[in-house]
């Protein structure tokens, strides 16, 4: 299969500050990956060189086959994007929004189609200045798929979001990943990554800490059982949760107590995410 | 493309309450409010005659200067410009779009400014009109290309239109654009020796009073010119797609 994004070293400076510190990722074709971090760690400096907005320092990056930082016309065509921040003129319609970029396509999604897409039929003549913020969003979304892309990047898709808002849009997404797209989805959201993506790229300080689908990371943890003894709680973290609880459970029948408040748990993808940028920058 | 585009900036332009009534309106009703209030002779004529034509050229001034500069810094901070650059649209034809909608928009308040002279006040073309019009087309050009230069200096959409406004409106003044400006201190003729619309003004009425036509107006012509290229050479080294504000 081929690679839809293609990325070796990449690195960036902003003066002193180095944004991305030469991150490595594929991303194949009809995947979503997902860019996990908490704010600052590199994350729209990385889309916004894929995007072709930023020019990179250092690093091999190809996008749809290109160099992104040509700028070729054929790239834009096949990709769609949803900036972080990004409004449209407040006093045109959403239709007529969708109209005019369509025009910069060369083989453009029906509009109506793109509004059936995003949810916005009820809002279809609406001006933007009376859309919520939800529904601009989904304009967004709407305004990154009208030239009908293959590709499409969202920084920060559902930042702001109410919870029902989240699900709507983690809806959406899904309908993408389902037309074939290839999706580049940038979050601080770790459920978000875990709902949406294939694969999970999590990045602290401008560099990849761990890679793989949600399911690795979790699997790469330990399992960890906690207790109550004397009062105090103990949690043990283990490879080998059976042997370990029975150990356990062994001891405190043998000595006739219980072992009170007894829970064995999988660590979810948030105890490794978290541990994850706990750990010290060395 | 370009036509599709041209059509969306005045789909835009128009529908933007602000953007139609500052933009376009406001040099005719300056004119139709001067006209009403000031009347007598100037030079021998009616003083339609002046106020015309000057209140075109405050339109420029206004319009392809202001009114594009006001434009181009809202879009830039909404990221209306960043969002434009991930499409296809090649960027020079973007702004090329941008320019002749604000240039339609200009011819469209010059013709209403003169069809109102000529209702209300019997105001005639002069002789010389190709070269009133050339000079109008002229300025335009230049003032659009200081209208690309400002917007790339200004900061934010919120300042934009009072920094526009604190420059035409007293340089509008000072050169003529709202009435002869003889009986003026020397000192405000002196400062408005340095304004471009001064020579726009200057073009005008060697048209209007002298009959001479544009080609006869060398300096003026430079000056006007120095100013457009002063303004484009800004905008090539500080102009910006993506808002400057966080």
């Amino acid at each position: 299969m081929a690679a839809a994004v293609d990325v070796r070293g990449l690195r960036k400076s902003y003066g002193d500050h180095d944004a991305v510190r030469g991150i490595t990722f594929r991303i194949e074709e009809g995947e979503v990956f997902c860019l996990l971090g908490p704010n600052g760690a590199g994350k729209t400096t990385t889309v916004e060189i894929l995007e072709g907005y930023r020019a990179r320092d250092a690093g091999d990056v190809t996008v749809l086959g290109l160099d992104p930082g040509r700028r070729e016309r054929t790239l834009r065509e096949r990709m769609g994007v949803v900036l972080q921040h990004s409004e449209t003129w407040p006093q045109v319609t959403v239709a007529e929004t969708l109209r005019i970029y369509a025009g910069y396509y060369r083989n453009p999604r029906d509009v109506d189609e793109v509004i059936e897409l995003v949810g916005l039929v009820e809002k279809r003549d609406a001006r933007i200045k009376t859309l919520s913020g939800g529904q601009k969003r989904r304009l967004d979304l709407g305004l990154a798929l009208v030239g009908n892309p293959d590709l499409v990047f969202l920084d920060e898709p559902t930042t702001g979001f109410d919870p029902q808002a989240r699900r709507n849009a983690w809806e959406m997404i899904r309908g993408l990943r389902a037309l074939g797209k290839t999706i580049l989805l940038t979050t601080h959201y770790l459920d978000e990554a875990q709902q949406l993506a294939d694969r999970v790229a999590v990045l602290r300080d401008g560099e990849i800490v761990t890679e793989g689908t949600p399911g690795e990371l979790v699997a790469s943890s330990r399992t960890e059982i906690r207790y109550r003894e004397n009062g105090e709680v103990k949690i043990v973290a283990t490879d080998e949760p059976t042997r370990v609880l029975h150990e356990l459970t062994s001891r405190a029948v043998a000595q006739g107590r219980e072992l009170e408040e007894l829970e064995v748990r999988r660590r979810s993808l948030e105890d490794v995410y978290l541990e994850l940028l706990r750990e010290d920058v060395t | 493309m370009f036509v599709h585009q041209v059509r969306a900036d005045q789909l835009v332009f128009w529908r933007g309450r602000e953007s139609a009534i500052f933009v376009f309106l406001f040099p005719v009703l300056l004119f139709l409010l001067l006209s009403t209030v000031y009347s007598g002779e100037y030079r021998g004529r009616p003083l339609t005659d002046y106020l015309v034509p000057s209140l075109v050229t405050y339109g420029v001034a206004n319009t392809t200067f202001g009114g594009l500069a006001i434009i181009l810094v809202v879009r830039r901070e909404l990221g209306i410009l960043k969002r434009i650059r991930a499409t296809p649209l090649p960027a020079p034809m973007y702004l090329a779009a941008t320019l002749c909608s604000i240039l339609l928009v200009f011819a469209l308040q010059a013709a209403a400014i003169m069809a109102l002279g000529r209702v209300l006040y019997d105001w005639h073309l002069p002789s010389e009109w190709p070269s009133l019009f050339a000079a109008f087309l002229l300025g335009a050009l230049c003032f659009a290309g200081m209208g690309f230069g400002a917007a790339s200096l200004i900061r934010s959409a919120e300042g934009a239109s009072a920094v526009v406004n604190v420059i035409t409106l007293p340089m509008a003044f000072l050169s003529g654009g709202f009435g002869p400006t003889r009986d003026f201190p020397e000192f405000l003729q002196a400062i408005a020796d340095v304004l471009p619309l001064t020579y726009l003004v200057d073009i005008v009425q060697g048209v209007v009073y002298d009959g001479k036509p544009i080609s006869e107006q060398p300096l003026a012509v430079v000056v006007l010119l120095a100013w457009g290229v002063a303004g484009t050479l800004i905008a090539m080294r500080f102009f910006a797609w993506e808002p400057r504000e966080r």
